[in-house]
């Protein structure tokens, strides 16, 4: 019995992760320095572990209604009132999701029709393209380039744009070039949404990880906040990536289809880990400022470190990731990533793993302790002088 | 400069440079602040957290709850600075509440602790009264969990 052919043909065609392939080197070599994470360092902040175990003492162990805990979602909604200027509905405007991953998903489910086109700037977190596949969309890749700092324009969507666009499906602070969009290139954005009436989803999971300047909510550019699905959580600035908390914010209709969805196949996320968020927006800016600020001073660290290399590499401005380009060495991104595996022990992502136009770079996640990124550093170091 | 202290206070070892690349600033601007923070002993000292025990030293630490009667015009500091220039005194705090200062003396046994408290401290004019409480067991000592079991969980590689 084939087996494989009974798969649906939609997942058949859906290529493996690179990231999950180079894992699988990776994961039983001992000695290795890791700049392949794309998660916090820290372990969640104390209080909002604490108030997880309290939760549980009391007995918080039931379902949530399908739309999460009303006391998350009206934080939420201040939380957003408060720093970008922006109001929702906590009530009807609100849907806590189990992490943005299922939030991502249950969007582009919720709008898209067989063969409704989906533009996507690229290089991207690898499960945009997938969920739009499994949507049954076509994602339609927009490839930035490092000329531009990785910012998508308005002219390289112009070029891509076809009557069956459907949405524009936007990262920024950007996973896995750490590139963000500044608010007047957004403006360009807004104006192209308006133009082709597409609905924009923007994932924002990274907005408080910025390091210069203050991040810019798309849903704050006037008229967005109707045609946009934004979504955000806790997993990166609050480090609670395995607490899988996520939500979206749009309007009504939006968050109605979605819920639907959620009811039938998630019911609802976690009630302990919705219990901590709370906790973590009531009493967890000081926390998160601290890590931003140490987070940033890697940054530089590290910018400062692939410049001594000779590494070309713009300064990324946002989330915790620097995206070098390692095309002088004449590897490619795969060769890169393993030659230095096997050569000096230190892992990092092959750009490609994030679409065609990450071939020629690597992803280098600076969510590790200074001493390990200082070593890091100096063996790639070592390693690109065998190569120039 | 905030900043510059708060690194400093976590890890005296990171070098001129490395601030400068973390900070953003110039090295000489770094250095030269560095100076200033100690000439103005805003930097009293740079130390290092030891853990004793591990070392395999025995040493007894004693926190003492110290009542005095406080002097005319010099108030506390009279009596408090007869007490902090022993070398056997570690640290020592003015207090709120049920007494005034607190000491916390440092020796190689019980009876050299006692015997400090019995002969040194407590005949010192002015103390009334002293309670002494034995150190048993250090959790944690300047911010910094002496035992700390929360590793790296986290995958090597992921999305
Ligand atoms: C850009 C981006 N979006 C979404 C996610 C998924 O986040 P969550 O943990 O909330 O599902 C990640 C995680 O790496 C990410 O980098």
């Amino acid at each position: 019995m084939n087996w494989s052919e009974r798969i649906s043909p939609t997942v058949n065609a859906i290529p493996p992760s690179g990231i999950r392939r180079f894992f699988d080197i990776v994961a039983d070599m001992k000695g290795v320095i890791s700049l392949g994470v794309g998660e916090p360092d820290f372990v969640t902040p104390w209080h909002i572990r604490e108030s997880c175990v309290y939760g549980l003492q009391q007995g918080y162990t039931a379902y949530t209604s399908n739309h999460g805990l009303l006391e998350l979602r009206q934080e939420i909604a201040q939380r957003f009132q408060h720093e970008y200027g922006v109001t929702y509905d906590p009530r009807s405007e609100a849907l806590i999701t189990v992490g943005v991953s299922e939030a991502l998903d249950l969007a582009l489910r919720a709008i898209l029709n067989p063969g409704d086109e989906v533009l996507i700037p690229e290089p991207c977190y690898v499960s945009y393209t997938a969920c739009v596949l499994l949507a049954g969309g076509t994602p339609v890749t927009v490839p930035t380039t490092m000329d531009n700092e990785f910012r998508v324009t308005t002219a390289q969507l112009e070029a891509l744009v076809t009557p069956r666009t459907k949405a524009l499906l936007i990262g920024y602070p950007n996973n896995p070039t750490g590139a963000i969009m500044p608010k007047d290139e957004l403006e360009a954005v807004a104006a192209f949404a308006e133009k082709h009436d597409l609905i924009v989803i923007s994932d924002e999971i990274y907005g408080d990880l910025t390091y210069s300047g203050k991040h810019t909510c798309f849903s704050s550019l006037p008229g967005m906040r109707e045609r946009t699905i934004l979504l955000n959580g806790f997993s990166k600035a609050y480090a609670m990536t395995g607490w899988r908390i996520g939500y979206a914010l749009a309007n009504p209709v939006f968050i109605a289809a979605m819920t639907k969805i959620h009811q039938y196949t998630m019911l609802c996320a976690p009630i302990t880990a919705q219990v901590a968020a709370i906790e973590a927006l009531k009493n967890g800016q000081c926390n998160m400022q601290k890590m931003v600020d140490e987070y940033n001073r890697r940054r530089r660290i590290m910018v400062d470190g692939f410049n001594k290399i000779g590494l070309k590499c713009f300064e990324p401005k946002g989330a915790f990731y620097i995206f070098p380009s390692i095309k002088e060495t004449g590897l490619t991104s795969l060769q890169f990533a393993e030659e230095l595996l096997t050569q000096e022990k230190v892992a990092l992502v092959p750009g490609d793993a994030f679409g065609a136009s990450g071939e020629g770079f690597v992803r280098c996640s600076y969510a590790s302790s200074t001493a390990n990124l200082t070593e890091a550093l100096e063996r790639i170091g070592r390693f690109v002088k065998r190569y120039l | 400069m905030i900043e510059l202290l708060e690194l400093l206070e976590k890890d005296p070892t990171l070098t001129v440079e490395q601030l400068a690349v973390m900070l953003g600033k110039p090295q000489a601007e770094i250095a030269a602040e560095i100076k200033r923070l100690e000439t103005e002993k805003i930097i009293v000292k740079f130390q290092a957290v030891v853990n004793w025990e591990k070392a395999g030293v025995d040493r007894v630490t004693a926190i003492i709850d110290v009542k005095i009667t406080p002097q005319r015009e010099v108030g506390f500091d009279a009596i408090a600075e007869r007490i902090y220039r022993f070398p056997e005194v570690r640290s020592l705090y003015l207090m709120s509440g049920a007494f005034d200062l607190m000491v916390m003396v440092e020796g190689k046994n019980l009876k050299e602790v006692s015997r400090f408290v019995s002969t040194k401290l407590s005949t010192i004019e002015g103390v009334v009264s002293t309670t002494t409480h034995f150190m048993l067991k250090m959790y944690k000592e300047s911010g910094v969990i002496l035992d700390d079991k929360e590793d790296d969980r986290r995958l090597v590689v992921s999305p």
